[in-house]
């Protein structure tokens, strides 16, 4: 039995065969309508995430299934104390499938070792949100057709932003990337990232001007900087509005460059640039609920050519 | 100077850093165990100025060497059987090692869950020891 604890999990041909069931998912959505009859997925959120539970639910009942579960722990058993692998031994003999949400790192982990169904991690502390990075692929891949030969800027808080960190290190398996960061001194990209980065000979470079590398861009990705890893306000109030994306900015970058955000934003991409085509922070939405309905499938061991 | 007489089977453990070998014993497990231990502390070395020595007699076959490589790799291991030393051991870097560091992340599921050992996992890149859940890597001496 297979589980998704972090994006490296699967070698890029996985990946492949993974975001081929997505794209074949997004085109014939009425094939997939039934494969997941009389299954039913489980969402442990031990702490709140509506947008991630709502896609794993959403593509759940877009394959047929049902969904049970909690979404925050003030509501579950672990309120009363239960252990992470009590509950999974519980959940195992509710449902076929689970995704768990969890503030502590390494909780869906110690899961998936006490689970007799597959665990997908849909988050754990800073640590990992795989289906977030396979989002991003998916979408980067279904919008330019390839994984690899192009330069993707990262800007915003690129220090504590576990999305940019798992993007990059999945990025870092595909040929001829080159990454450059843009943020503040405070919110740089930590060292080992880095140094990875030149462990494996891929480019990089580090700037704090987003206008100045705009024109280089294939892709960018925007963070927004999180009011929750400060300890005081004040440095928050001070980087929140570093980077602004407008209208005047996207003017600089190519014509076929692409926006991405994990989303929630707060102010860092003005909504002026919503109508721009290269915005595709909505979309990426939507590949969001196709990966998670190839992944649901993937564990499955759902035989998709029967469908 | 201090004389401990030969053992006829068990281990020499040389060129332990001064200090270090009362820490040793209690990993080791040797409170544990039904063995004779002589433990010799602040001797003179050439190379070292100060070390710690410990013999410990007991069957070769049960003691488990592997945790002291994370202790300090550059402890010498003497084999000893019928009274001479027969061989001395590599230490290498155990690939898991369990219970032996505590996992200090306070984020980390092995902060509040039962009975949940603390497992770390060799990054033979970097020979760290990562946690095995949170993969926060230990900076925690033996």
């Amino acid at each position: 039995m297979r589980h998704l604890m972090s994006p490296l999990d699967f070698t890029t041909d996985e990946l492949d065969r993974l975001f081929d069931l997505a794209n074949d998912i997004e085109n014939n959505k009425s094939k997939y309508a039934h494969a997941c009859d009389g299954l039913k997925l489980a969402t442990c959120f031990y702490e709140p995430s509506t947008r991630t539970r709502l896609s794993f639910e959403s593509a759940m009942l877009s394959l047929g299934g049902s969904v049970l579960g909690f979404s925050d722990a003030a509501s579950s058993s672990a309120a009363k104390g239960e252990s992470v692998s009590d509950t999974i031994r519980m959940i195992s003999c509710y449902a076929d499938i689970c995704a768990m949400r969890h503030p502590k790192e390494g909780a869906p982990m110690v899961a998936s070792t006490h689970s007799r169904i597959p665990v997908i991690n849909a988050g754990d502390g800073g640590h990992q949100h795989p289906t977030q990075t396979l989002t991003d692929l998916l979408t980067i891949r279904s919008l330019k057709g390839r994984l690899s030969n192009f330069t993707i800027g990262l800007c915003g808080d690129l220090k504590f932003g576990r999305t940019v960190h798992s993007l990059i290190n999945a990025l870092s398996r595909y040929d001829n990337i080159t990454f450059i960061f843009v943020s503040p001194e405070e919110l740089k990209i930590p060292e080992y990232i880095t140094d990875m980065l030149k462990e494996k000979d891929i480019p990089y470079e580090e700037t704090i001007s987003l206008e100045e590398v705009m024109p280089k861009l294939d892709l960018l990705y925007m963070t927004r900087v999180q009011r929750e890893r400060f300890f005081n306000e004040e440095d928050y109030v001070r980087l929140k509005d570093f980077y602004i994306l407008n209208k005047e900015k996207m003017a600089l970058a190519k014509e076929d460059m692409l926006v991405l955000h994990p989303l929630p934003r707060v102010n860092e991409i003005s909504v002026e640039v919503d109508d721009d085509e290269r915005a595709v922070y909505f979309k990426q939405v939507q590949y969001g609920v196709y990966v998670r309905m190839a992944l649901i499938l993937t564990l499955l061991g759902i035989d998709t050519s029967k469908l | 100077m201090l004389n401990v007489g030969k053992i006829h089977e068990g281990f020499v453990l040389d060129h332990i850093k001064a200090g270090k070998s009362l820490s040793l014993y209690h990993h080791l497990q040797l409170d544990k165990k039904d063995c004779t231990v002589a433990m010799i502390m602040n001797a003179k070395s050439e190379k070292m100025g100060k070390k710690d020595i410990l013999k410990v007699e007991c069957d070769i076959e049960e003691m488990d060497m592997d945790v002291l490589a994370v202790i300090d790799h550059n402890i010498t291991v003497n084999v000893i059987k019928d009274g001479e030393i027969v061989a001395k051991k590599e230490l290498t870097l155990p690939k898991e090692i369990k219970n032996i560091y505590k996992c200090k992340n306070p984020r980390c599921i092995s902060s509040i869950e039962q009975e949940l050992p603390h497992i770390f996992v060799l990054d033979e890149k970097k020979e760290v020891y990562r946690c095995k859940y949170c993969e926060e890597k230990t900076r925690q001496e033996l």
